[in-house]
């Protein structure tokens, strides 16, 4: 195109004599707009806006297309006996199952049971991990008493213990709450120590700077400064306390979705199975979904946010 | 002012309140300061005394100690050796706004006051700024000006009888830092606290200032009365003597830089003259360019 805007710019008359000139020169009057080709004109070329250009799918549908398809498969798979119901069953028959898990009151109280173990060893695990964190964030004497010992603690996987909760705690509720809490704790101990040591230094200094007390620094600066590590260490740790919930249920339970899985194992229920695991995921997106809104509404300050 | 708004900045050898050792008429005291940095004295044996209601401006390099010596002032930086007397109510405005990001402005402005300030006190001092309609903002949404213009009502209501300015304006742009020094001007005018305005732009310590000081090797090195009638204009004759008397002092060659900044000026006027010129010979070059490209380009 330049070259062309060259050429015309450069030796006008012999475009306007030669209209059928070099092949160069003809190319951009197809592609381009006939402005009147008089001597010495810039030939202009439209840029076509995308949008205008092709008709398209809206994006959901795209996205959720291959999900759809491999339900469609699975079925069909089923459905001409190549996948075997005892392998896994089909997501007619899960649907099915599911619904009858739900009208017998089997399901429902079972998730009861789940949700109750999630909310006391979150709590629990985040009074813990959180009070830690501040004491080691807030101050260098609790830096050196808790923070090594903390790090040191981490490195253990915190699965490997349940051997230890078992012999310590029983089989009852207690060893599950305290898995759960355990991985709360740590996720939410790592994050909220990250958050309160990395606030701005200078915003510390304007705030001294301001006539504020200790107690108010840490109220109106260190604290929601750390807010945002809060909120990455409570999705972490919300992650990880369904994680736990699964752990501590598969090993001894007798109620809860661990429990009814377990049972579901021992006739070959692959249907009941599959319903315990999406039921697991849905509960997961549902915790993953409330932290942010809570972000949302905690976070609106963050020049970064672009949750809207 | 009375000798009890003097509270001393404390050195931690010390440990105690020193009050009231200052002469009635000073808003700030300082003898003997000595503040150094792993052995190196960024600050020796600095003395400097400020009446109440001056407003004194604080030249020099970068790096040669002045912001040190406002943070000092500011009761941010204790390890030091030597006097150093203060009001009680003193302020300071930095030269990053440091507004905190999770509070709306005009929690900003009343953060750190005692007692349960009332809402309209934020909103009075934001008014005095011109910022009054962003009181109920997010300091995320501020432009760089009213970023700063807020951090000044944080420091105004405070009712200082010392103002700190590090720097205040450096990070605006040519415009927006016209307008908050004249606004500085006025409220400084209206609210008569000393002033202490760290720069490193003569133009701007000449033209807001009672006082200019120099520093250099940890002391003041310089000092010179600014005493031009107010409003001050950068053309008047007897500004661009003492700017380059002090630029002299500041270890940039007087002379050269007079002719550096009257060359500039000219210049500027050469490139207006281009630039208005460039719409008539611009297209000429372009044209020539394009004619003397295009052979090549056809080749």
């Amino acid at each position: 195109m330049t070259l062309d805007q060259a050429v015309a710019r450069d030796a006008p008359v012999d475009v306007a004599a030669e209209s059928t000139g070099p092949p160069s020169v003809r190319k951009g009057e197809e592609t381009g707009v006939k402005s009147a080709a008089g001597a010495g004109r810039l030939e202009l070329v439209r840029v076509d806006p995308v949008s205008a250009r092709r008709w398209s799918v809206p994006r959901w549908v795209r996205r959720t297309v291959g999900p759809l398809a491999l339900l469609v498969l699975w079925q069909a798979l089923s459905a001409s006996g190549v996948l075997e119901a005892g392998i896994l069953a089909s997501p007619g028959t899960i649907a099915a199952t599911a619904g009858d898990l739900v009208s017998d009151g089997t399901l429902p109280s079972a998730m009861l049971v789940s949700l109750q173990r999630v909310a006391v060893g979150l709590v629990l695990g985040g009074v813990i991990g959180v009070a830690l964190a501040l004491a080691s964030g807030l101050s260098r004497l609790g830096e050196d008493l808790v923070d090594a010992t903390v790090q040191m603690l981490r490195s253990v996987p915190w699965v490997g213990v349940i051997p230890l909760f078992i012999i310590w705690l029983g089989i009852g509720e207690a060893p599950k709450i305290a898995l759960i809490s355990l991985g709360v704790a740590f996720h939410l101990y790592l994050n909220v120590y990250a958050g309160i040591r990395g606030v701005d230094a200078q915003l510390v200094e304007a705030g001294q700077s301001l006539g504020l007390s200790r107690w108010g620094l840490i109220r109106h600066v260190v604290l929601p400064g750390a807010l945002p590590g809060a909120m990455t260490g409570l999705r972490y740790s919300l992650a990880t306390a369904w994680l736990a919930l699964v752990f501590g249920e598969q090993v001894n339970a007798d109620d809860g979705l661990g429990f009814l899985m377990n049972q579901a194992r021992e006739f070959f229920r692959t249907d009941v199975i599959v319903v315990c695991l999406v039921v697991y995921a849905i509960l997961g997106l549902l915790a993953d979904f409330l932290v942010r809104t809570l972000e949302r509404l905690l976070l609106q300050w963050r020049p970064t946010f672009t949750g809207q | 002012m009375a000798t009890d708004v003097h509270g001393s900045v404390t050195t931690p050898e010390q440990g105690k309140q020193v009050a009231g050792a200052a002469a009635p008429d000073t808003a700030v005291q300082v003898d003997g300061l000595v503040r150094a940095f792993g052995g190196r004295s960024v600050i020796d044996d600095l003395h400097l005394s400020i009446r109440p209601g001056e407003f004194v401006a604080l030249l020099g390099r970068s790096g040669c100690g002045k912001s040190t010596l406002l943070r000092v002032l500011a009761g941010l930086d204790q390890e030091i050796d030597g006097e150093v007397l203060v009001p009680r109510r003193k302020a300071v405005a930095f030269q990053a706004p440091r507004l905190m990001p999770w509070k709306r402005v005009w929690r900003n402005v009343l953060l750190g006051l005692p007692g349960r300030p009332e809402r309209d006190a934020a909103v009075r001092a934001l008014q005095e700024v011109g910022l009054g309609h962003r009181a109920d903002a997010w300091p995320k949404t501020l432009s760089g000006g009213e970023a700063q213009r807020a951090s000044l009502a944080r420091a105004l209501v405070r009712e200082p009888d010392l103002l700190l300015l590090d720097e205040p304006f450096g990070a605006l742009d040519a415009l927006t830092r016209i307008k908050a020094q004249r606004l500085v001007a006025e409220l400084w005018q209206q609210r008569g606290c000393a002033v202490l305005l760290v720069t490193h732009d003569v133009e701007e310590a000449l033209l807001l200032a009672d006082r200019a000081l120099v520093m250099d090797d940890g002391r003041i090195a310089y000092e010179t009365t600014v005493d031009l009638p107010r409003p001050r204009t950068v053309s008047d004759p007897r500004f661009g003597a003492l700017r380059a008397r002090l630029l002299d002092r500041l270890g940039v060659d007087g002379e050269a830089d007079e002719e550096g900044t009257e060359g500039q000026s000219t210049d500027e006027g050469a490139d207006g003259g281009a630039g208005s010129g460039g719409v008539v010979g611009g297209t000429e070059v372009v044209g020539v360019g394009a004619a003397s490209g295009s052979p090549a380009a056809a080749a």
